[in-house]
């Protein structure tokens, strides 16, 4: 039985990790593997990472307002990697606009503050069932 | 047809170094796909190269960061290191929050180094069902040394040492006093012994009660070997150039006394059963009849017109686990 697998991980100088932890412990209640980084990855990192894991997901908490750097960077390191199965989502302070912005160039979908947990879920569930290819 | 090629593929890029086709084998190996069983095939004749060594010890002992800068230095005596790190599976949800890399993110940057991940996946010994063949794969892939790290341990998850060629097992000063209650289990599976933590109050007092108790102690794993006890610091790196010595010596020990050629021979006969076993229980739990006859036999049981010994045997004959001489007729009655 193949498991989702899911890379959580905090980006950049940001410190504020809970909503990284709480998510993650909702993805872990909800039967899904998640592995968690740690703070202060930078994008190499974090593609690295997700290539040893052989993740389905990689999600990003982003709290800093460097979500138009870092998301990018991320998406061209895992591809540069020849990744292109993995689904790069996430979720922090990120307006609207830059939610749309970031989708065209490839990334899942984002969360923003209020979002339930269960909404969150549903998501990675949901998708790892349709196993749609977001990084191409 | 298709995925003939990909498993071509796959371990063509596994020989090739290619570490997207190594993560993808062990992705493989820990869903229990079918056609990891051809790859085994393949690879098997590869694999024994690498030197194995398991880290293992209480909750928060340690294990990680010492993991992390033992790898490192291994590396730089010239090897390629593989690690496979091991944390529990809820057993109420089936998930699993795996924390060792937040310890080895450093390692991230080194092209030498590659870190795994695994949740225990219903295994209670400390590592994984499918930990074996993982460090298989990362053995035919050519990694010089490859390092196992197992859940947080008490006195009886011990599987790593049937699957590894040296133990460590990681102690905090504070363990003091449970030394007495840990002389049998843990205690008996180490080649080496790390007090981890060592600049806390209570490292050397640990060290002698340890010695001592140890003095008291038959070698069980394997005569003629002094069983050190190394005083280490994983944060600062204190002692840790000393531990891996004293693993090269374990190492050097082990080959020189025929003791690894026992230790690998134990390993594999450690294998065949685990999957003997797995085999029989999927035969088991997988049996489309196991529930119904169950309640059937516990109903049967309960009336008292069946003891639980009859009951077992009954259904493992139905199911053709068991070969035994058992009139089951009553079931279908």
């Amino acid at each position: 039985m193949e498991k989702i697998k899911v890379l959580v991980a905090k980006p950049g100088l940001d410190g504020h990790d809970r909503g990284a932890k709480v998510v993650a412990r909702a993805l872990r209640d909800a039967g899904i593997e998640v592995i968690y980084t740690g703070l202060h990855q930078t994008p190499e990192m974090i593609a690295e990472a997700a290539l040893q894991e052989d993740v389905n997901f990689v999600a990003l908490s982003i709290l800093s307002g460097a979500h138009m750097t870092i998301f990018p960077r991320v998406l061209d390191k895992l591809r540069e990697k020849g990744i292109d199965d993995i689904v790069l989502t996430g979720g922090g302070i990120i307006p609207a606009d830059d939610m749309k912005t970031l989708h065209e160039m490839g990334v899942g979908k984002l969360f923003g503050p209020g979002t339930s947990l269960e909404e969150i879920v549903n998501y990675f569930q949901e998708t790892s069932k349709k196993k749609e290819v977001v990084v191409s | 047809m298709k995925s003939d090629n990909k498993i071509e593929e796959l371990m063509e890029g596994l020989f090739n170094k290619d570490k997207r086709a190594l993560s993808r084998i062990i992705t493989m190996v820990e869903s229990d796909k079918p056609e990891y069983y051809s790859i085994l095939k393949e690879i098997y004749g590869h694999t024994g190269k690498a030197y194995r060594i398991g880290i293992t010890g209480p909750p928060g002992a340690g294990k990680s960061t010492l993991v992390n800068i033992l790898a490192k230095q291994i590396k730089d005596r010239g090897n390629e290191v593989g690690i496979v790190a091991v944390d529990p599976t809820s057993p109420f949800t089936g998930g699993a929050l795996l924390g060792d890399r937040i310890r080895m993110t450093g390692l991230l940057k080194d092209p030498h180094i590659f870190m795994r991940s695994m949740a225990s996946r219903g295994s209670t010994g400390g590592i994984a069902r499918t930990t074996t063949h993982v460090a298989d794969v990362m053995d035919a892939y050519g990694f010089d040394v490859i390092i196992i790290e197992t859940v947080g341990v008490g006195q009886l998850e011990l599987d790593v040492a049937g699957a590894v060629d040296t133990t460590v097992v990681v102690l905090v000063p504070e363990a003091g006093s449970s030394i007495q209650a840990m002389k049998a289990g843990l205690i008996e599976i180490a080649d080496i012994f790390a007090i981890n933590k060592a600049d806390r109050e209570g490292a050397e007092t640990l060290k002698f009660e340890l010695q001592d108790a140890l003095s008291l102690m038959p070698a069980i794993k394997n005569k003629g070997w002094d069983l050190p006890v190394k005083l280490t610091v994983a944060l600062d790196g204190t002692g840790i150039k000393e531990l891996v010595d004293t693993i090269y010596t374990h190492k050097t020990h082990l080959e020189d006394t025929d003791h690894l050629n026992t230790s690998r021979m134990n390993q594999k006969k450690v294998n065949i059963i685990e999957i003997m076993k797995h085999r029989i229980e999927n035969q088991l739990w997988l049996n489309p009849e196991l529930e119904p006859t169950l309640k059937r036999l516990s109903n049967l049981s309960m009336e008292g017109k069946i003891d639980p010994f009859t009951a077992a045997n009954t259904f493992l004959k139905s199911a053709k686990v068991l070969n035994v001489n058992i009139d089951a007729s009553f079931l279908h009655k």
